[in-house]
Order: C-alpha cells, then structure tokens, then sequence
C-alpha cells in the first residue's frame, strides 16, 4: 500500500447482498472480496491478469479482480463463485463440471466457470472455436482443456 | 451417488469427482483460504547473487523493524540476533532433510544460488510486510558461480563437493565395446531439454502454529505431508509427535509441491516459533516461479551400434542433468533418467553413464516424469536418426527392436508382463492414417517448396514405457502403510498421507474400498491427510498412488471385513446395512475397528542398489504418441494440430479421470516442447511471470485423442498400474520428429522457440 493511504468506505452488491466495505481505495478487488467478505472462492493465479482464476462478473462483465482497483466497484453489482449457484442447485456449468471431469485439481474451477458461464451467456450455442476463444483468458494447468470444453458442451445441451 | 443399494462394481467407471462439488462453487479451502486470529503474515528475503558470502545484514528505511519478528539462520541455533524471541530458542538443525541434507533453510555464510532464502519477516500487515522487504539489506562479497552442465562438468568453478557431481550411476548390460566392430552403421547424437516450471496454479503457500507447550503445526499445500513432517523433525529437533502436518486442498503439484514445501513449511513455522503467533507465508506468482524448483535441464549423448536390418546391436548412453545449486532429489531424478534411457526396447549390449551435476541455479527438482522425459526425449529423437541412416521408417525401426515378454531391459529385468507394442503401435497407426498422412505430408510439403508456400505440415510418433511406483528398492525402504477404520455408523474413514492434488486420489482410493467391500460410494470416506492421524503412505509421487497404495488401501479395507467376520459379527454374502449394522455393534464392544496393510514386494522382485540391475519397476506403462504438426516457415511457428496419446496402463479404475490425466499431461509436455523458456540471466529465472513464461492456453492445445489397451497388473488394485507421469514422456519427441517431417531439419533440443528455429532454418538455407 502506498505511505499514508487512508481507508475510504464504499458500497457495492456482491452476490445480491449489498455489502459496506472499508478499503484501501488501490487494494485490489480481489483481496477485498477474500479478506474482508470473506468470499474465498475467488482465487489469486498470477496477480497480473492472466490466469483469470481471479474472474468475477462486475456488472455482467467478465474481469480479473486482481487487476481492479476496489475504489472502482463502488456502487456495482460483482457476482462471485459463491454467487452462481442457486440455493438448491448447482449452474448447469458446474453440474457439467463435475460430470465431465472438467475439474481436476480445483483452483482454476471458479474462475473457468464464471468464465463458461460469461461465455454461455453471450453465445448460447458456441461452436468448439467460440468455447476455445471464449475461455482463452483462463488457463488450466492440469486437464489440457479437453474435459472443460466437453463440459462447455454438456451444459449447452443442458441449460 | 444415491445412497440407495451399492452398486457392485465401481471400478472402471467414471464416478464423479468425490470432491467435485466443493471445487465447482468455490467452497473447497486452499491454504490461502484460511485464517488465524492474529495471523502474521510472513516473507523471504533472498539472494540476489547467484554466489558468495554473506557480510552482513541490514534493517534501513521508515520501517517500524521493532514491530516485526526478524529470523536468520543463527535462530536456529537458538542465537537471535535480531528482534525479539518468545518462547524457549531453539536447538534445531539448519538444513532440509532429504537425502544429502546439503540445503540449508536459510543461508548462514554463504550463498549457492540467486533467490537463496536469508532472511525471514513477519508483521500483522500484510502490506506493510511487503514494503519492509525491500528495505533490508544484505550485503553479498560475489564469488565466480557456473550455470550450465558445460561449464559444470568441466569443473571451470568447483561449486559443490570436490567435482560438482551429485551422483553417478553406471548401467551395463553385455558388452558394448565389442559389438562396435560388428555393426553395420554407428550413429551418434546429441540432444538437450531445458528447464520447464510446473505452474501449478495454485501458488506456494503454508501456516503454521509453533511454540514450546504445544510442537509445531503445519497446513500447507503439498504433495508430501510426511516430507514436510521428517524435515520439520531435525529442523526443530523435536520428537515426531510433536510435528503435525496437515495437507490442505492443493491447486496442482506436477512435482513441485514434493520437496520445495518443506522449506517453505520450515521457514513459516520459525517464524511461528520466534513469534509465538500464527504465521502464513505465501508465495505470490513471481516469487514462487524465480525461488522454487524445475525441472532438471539435461545433454543425453548417444552412440549406437544398428546392423543393416535395424536391429539395435549395442548403445552407449550418456546422460548428464543439472541439478542445481543442492543436491535434493537430483540422486533419484537421475536414476529414473538413467533406467527409462534404452526405452522400451531390447538391445543385448547398453552402457549407460550418468552424472547430476551442481551449478549455481535455484535446485531443480521434482516434475512429472522425473528424469525420464529428458532421456526419452533424446532416445526417441535418436531412433529417428537411426531409421534414417539406416533407411526404414521410424515405426519399422522400432517394431524390429522392440522388447517382448521373457527379453531383458537395460536394468536385466526380465519383463514378466505381456507386453504387445506391435498392437499398440499398428493401433495407434491405424486410428491416425499415419502412413496416409505421412506421404501425403511429404509430397505436399514438396510442393509447397516448389511454389514458395511457407505452411509445412508433419507427421511423427514415439514410443515409450514408464514405470510405476518408486525405483528399485524404493518401496521397499518407504514400506508404505495405509488404514481403515470404521465409524458407529459404519462408515469406512480410508487413512493414507497420499494426497488429492487434482489427479484423483479421493475418488479412485473410494472406488477401490467400495468395490473391495461391496459398499455404496458414500459410505466411503477420505480422511485428509494429516500426520497426526494417517499413517505414512509414502509421497504422492511417481506414479505410485494408484498402483502401489491403491494396492494397499484394498487390503486395509478387506482387514476390516475379516475381522468383523471372525469377530461372528458378520457373514460373507452380506449386505450394506448388515455391514453398517456389524460395524456399530463391533464397537459398541470393542471400542474401535481398525485395520492396517504395510507394502510387500510382489514376488521375485530382485533389485542390486550397487551394480543397479534387476527389477527396477514392478510395472511399466507403454504407450505410442502420434503428434501431427504445422510449420509456418513465415513466422517460424509450430502448431501441434492432433494428438493421439495410446497406452497400455493396466486396468482403467476410473476412464474420465485417466483420460484426464493423460490429456493434462500431453498439453504440459506441448508446453515444454514448444512454449516453455525459461531465460537464465546469471543464474536468475528472468521470465518469471505468466505474462512471458507463457504455458498453453485453450486456444493452443490441439484435439487430444486418449486410448486405452487394458491389460491388468495382479499387484495392481482392481489390475491399475501407474498412470501420471506417462504422457509427460512421449509429446516431445513425437513432435520434434514431426517437425522434422515437415521441416526436413532435425531439431534435438527443446524447448523449440520460433527464434531458435529461425535461425536454424535460415543456417541450413545458406
């Protein structure tokens, strides 16, 4: 944190609850979410943007929460990992998830779903070069991509 | 799973994932995951030369040092120099137990390496603590350092020992020098592999708990939590029973996770110790790529003796690897190197000579694979040349040399397996068009030349073996144990210290309890490994999970069903409740069911640690990898375009997750082929980001086609041999000699950059 940085207080709704946070206005919106939200789903991969295991949506959009600056988020609407579910049942992306394999080792999970889901959302119907291109912000270490593209799949033939 | 009547048979089926659920909504509690109450929060200070002594440390800038925990090595000789010290000092040991003990956990006088651990720091503050680290200084008089085999073998700085070698190994099998004069060509070839960062996801990262009164508690992400365990032993020279390792959930290890952790694990729990509060201390992306281990950089020479029909007549194998700055694992890296570097075929004569060698890089360590992917990277590229210079294609070179059942490996050991590599191969041929695609490629490429096109397309395969569980003797040393016990409800708890790290652990061992006991999937349970109540299983390494305590957990969960029948408590034929029921009433009036199975050879295993013969694996998975390629001679780029991974790994327990396995590990051996760099500036990772150490992304993996042959393994759970390292083995040679069709240069280093084939290309134009 920069020398002589003060706490400001700022609002935003995360997960359909509206949440007071009191933050360093450049802490990254990641650290926020976990720290102080205690929303641990949302995980740090790189720090730079390129792993996007740190994905959430702000405003129906698809970014790096490592990469923005809490100050930005006042007054947004962020869904997390822990916001996709319903109370009963799992996203039809997580269900497909966990039935192809498409989750091995579980860190790069929250965000590639988010991701699929980002996905999904503005193409219902992508063909493998859209899945492709549409996850190409999210790297896995362990699966080699094949179970999470048929995993895209699957929850496209199940919405 | 229902909960309803067990289905009979689990394995072979694609069970889902038992802790898919946790991971698909975030729920699932990595180590960065967790919080104490007053928590500090811990950093390293490094090295920033690659060589020399230490002068002296400095504490400078605005920084409130009164308020940190200060650690240096003479803490662990009970000696605080800085800060202040609660609790007893301590009589510790500075350095990693491993093998040769040779690695300190802090630098007391000199420094080996760049990013060599000197200093420890902890505040409350997390900001605060990364501002403080910058602010201490550490002068370093520089000594001359080596960072190359080169420069390590020919001894141009003696940097570790009287010869900068770790280990030798000499492997020999009937007599090489006498078959030169018989053979009908004698074809040399020199090949490299560079280094290659695991990139787990999930960074580095521990807690730990110490003080006097209650020992010293670890839950870190790992691999190995009785590595972790033994070395936090001499570090704090406390008895076993006072070191508690827990694994948390772990965001993949590929290796990286086995030995590094117990460093990191140290250093957290002394500053714990001299704090006497709760510290984390976790890596963030570049530290963990610049400090922690890779994979061992290897020259493989070879000299091989072929008569005119291809048959293979004598090799002569020297393979050399790096192993860094301190010995750690490189002995047994270089020992599955050196036995998987004749490959899957049978020749009479072998010499093989290999050397781990030190240099002033961070030590390379574990990755999947462990040695053998570099030796049989230059093998399989060697082969090539062989069927070249000989004139058969590369697949007929090798069906003329392959090894069958009764014929000997490199080792002696005679393979007692069926092994069908003719099958495998005309298979793995067959569902690719091989031959098609190869002369179709050739007279395209051809023509492409003619009209100045610059696509290039290829075709290329490799064929391999690696074997499973730990080498020679190892398993026996380890003496692996695993337990069951059962629950008032009549539960199973499976009780190992192998570790789920992605691959599947929780669900295979679950698989394997269930079918041993005929029981539902959810009456099975996972504990999480944590050495205060799971037996030492051995490390979660060398495709030994499985295969070897697998085997074991089978045998603990049967202890359980024969003592509740000869208890009379319960009959065979029984079914679910029956056994729910015979499980409540054994402790009602016993007070617990518990049951342990130790590791036993299989018979006839003979393994000569001296003169390295014998049955150096209790069982080997054979494959054939077909890679087909792209060059755009414009840009200078390849492109894997298909691959197909076949391979024989015994009996399948659960296909979506094998198949998984294997299809992460060819997207990890494409990245180590063609994507991953790692730039040394004087012995520094320079690229030490994901932003330009660049791993395959979606966008950069072709289709990767998995087959199976079964052909079960009778020390194997259900007939399961080793499975994770495998397809780290094949990828590499398989495109290189692809790239080779297409390109018709040979290329023998990896990994292969654009630049590094331009200028090779543009050498061979002129």
């Amino acid at each position: 944190m920069e020398p002589g940085a003060e706490k400001i207080e700022l609002q935003a709704t995360v997960n359909g609850r509206r949440e007071t946070m009191r933050v360093y206005p450049m802490e990254r919106l990641l650290d926020v979410l976990r720290e102080q939200l205690s929303l641990t789903g949302t995980k740090e991969g790189c720090g730079e943007g390129e792993c996007g295991a740190c994905s959430v949506f702000l405003n129906g959009q698809l970014v790096n929460s490592c990469l923005v600056p809490v100050i930005q988020v006042a007054g947004t609407e962020i869904t997390t990992i822990e916001g996709v579910a319903s109370e009963h049942q799992l996203h039809a992306v997580q269900q497909a998830f966990i039935d192809c394999g498409g989750a091995q080792c579980g860190i790069c999970t929250p965000g590639m779903v988010l991701a699929a889901v980002n996905l999904l959302e503005r193409n219902p119907n992508p063909s493998e070069a859209d899945i492709r291109t549409g996850l190409a912000g999210n790297l896995c270490r362990c699966t080699g991509y094949m179970k999470i593209f048929e995993s895209v799949v699957k929850a496209i033939r199940k919405p | 799973m229902s909960t309803q009547a067990a289905e009979p048979h689990f394995i072979g089926k694609s069970v889902p994932r038992k802790e898919g659920r946790k991971k698909v909504t975030g729920a699932a509690l990595y180590v960065d995951d967790l919080s104490f109450p007053d928590m500090l929060h811990g950093a390293t200070i490094r090295s920033h030369v690659p060589r020399g002594r230490i002068m002296s440390i400095s504490f400078e800038g605005g920084i409130p040092w009164h308020e940190f925990t200060i650690v240096t090595a003479n803490d662990i000789f009970g000696e605080s120099v800085f800060g202040e010290t609660h609790g007893p000092p301590l009589q510790g040991e500075n350095y990693v137990a491993l093998i040769l003990n040779d690695q300190p956990y802090l630098a007391d006088e000199f420094v080996n390496h760049a990013e060599e651990p000197i200093v420890l720091l902890a505040h409350p503050d997390r900001h605060l603590v990364v501002e403080a680290r910058r602010h201490v200084r550490v002068e370093i008089e520089e000594l001359p350092a080596i960072y190359s085999l080169e420069d390590s073998l020919a001894k141009k700085q003696i940097v570790w020992g009287k010869d900068n070698v770790f280990k030798k190994f000499l492997v020999e099998k009937g007599n090489v020098d006498e078959a030169w004069s018989r053979a009908d060509f004698v074809v040399e070839g020199e090949y490299h592999t560079g280094a290659q960062e695991q990139l787990y996801i999930e960074n580095n990262g521990a807690i730990a708990v110490a003080n006097a009164a209650d020992g010293v508690t670890v839950w870190g992400s790992m691999q190995c939590p009785y590595y972790v365990h033994k070395a936090l032993i001499k570090l704090f020279n406390l008895p076993e029973d006072r070191i508690r390792v827990v694994q948390t959930e772990t965001g993949g290890g590929f290796g990286g996770k086995e030995e590094y952790p117990s460093l990191i694990a140290g250093h957290a729990a002394l500053l714990a110790w001299k704090s006497g509060k709760p510290v984390k201390l976790m890596y963030d992306r570049a530290e963990d790529m610049v400090a922690t281990t890779k994979r061992h950089p290897s020259r493989t020479r070879h000299r091989t003796a072929v008569t005119k029909d291809g048959k293979l007549l004598a090799m002569e194998i020297d393979f050399v690897i790096d192993g860094g700055a301190y010995c750690t694992l490189s002995p047994v890296v270089l020992s599955r190197g050196t036995i998987h570097a004749a490959g899957p075929y049978f020749c009479p004569n072998i010499r093989i000579r290999s050397q781990a060698m030190a240099t002033n890089l961070p030590p390379h360590g574990a990755f999947r694979g462990f040695g053998a992917p570099q030796s049989i990277f230059a093998l399989e590229r060697q082969l090539d040349k062989i069927a070249q210079t000989v004139g058969l294609s590369a697949e007929e070179l090798r069906r003329r040399n392959f090894i069958h059942e009764g014929e000997t490996t490199a080792t002696s050991q005679v393979i007692r397996e069926r092994v069908d590599l003719e099958s495998l191969l005309n298979r793995a041929m067959a569902i690719t068009d091989y031959s098609a695609k190869r002369e179709r490629f050739s007279r395209e490429n051809a023509e492409a030349t003619q009209q100045s096109r610059t696509l290039r397309k290829g075709i290329g395969l490799a064929t391999f073996m690696h074997g499973a569980g730990f080498t020679g003797s190892g398993e026996v040393y380890l003496s692996s144990v695993v337990g069951a016990e059962a629950t008032e409800q009549g539960q199973v708890r499976l009780l190992a210290a192998s570790t789920e790290i992605g691959q599947g652990t929780n669900t295979i061992f679950t698989q394997i309890a269930a079918d041993a006991l005929g029981l539902d999937f959810d009456l099975i349970e996972v504990a999480q490994p944590d050495t205060s109540h799971v037996p030492n299983s051995g490390p979660t390494v060398a495709s030994r999970t499985c295969m070897v305590v697998g085997k074991l957990i089978e045998s603990a969960v049967l202890g359980l069903k024969q003592t509740l029948i000869g208890s009379g408590l319960l009959t065979e034929g029984y079914t679910q409740s029956e056994f729910q029921k015979a499980c409540s009433e054994y402790i009602r009036q016993f007070g617990a069911l518990k049951s342990f199975s130790r590791y036993e050879p299989p018979p006839g295993i003979l393994w000569d640690d001296e003169k390295y013969q014998g049955d150096a694996y209790g069982a080997y998975a054979w494959a054939v990898y077909v890679a087909e390629v792209s060059v755009d001679l414009l840009t200078y780029e390849a492109h894997v375009d298909d691959f197909l991974a076949l391979q024989e790994v015994g009996r399948v327990i659960n296909p979506t997750m094998a198949s998984g396995q294997i299809e992460g590990g060819v997207a990890q051996a494409i990245g180590y082929t063609l994507f991953e760099n790692v730039v040394w500036q004087n012995g520094r990772m320079a690229n030490n980001q994901m932003t330009n150490y660049i791993i395959p992304t979606p966008v950069d993996i072709p289709p990767i086609r998995v087959f199976f042959e079964e052909n079960p393994y009778a020390y194997g759970p259900g007939g399961a041999k080793g499975i994770g390292e495998l397809p780290m083995d094949g990828p590499a040679p398989a495109i290189l000699n692809a790239i080779e069709h297409a390109t018709a240069v040979s290329f023998n280093q990896i990994p292969l950059m654009p630049e590094m084939m331009m200028d090779r290309l543009k050498e061979t134009d002129t």
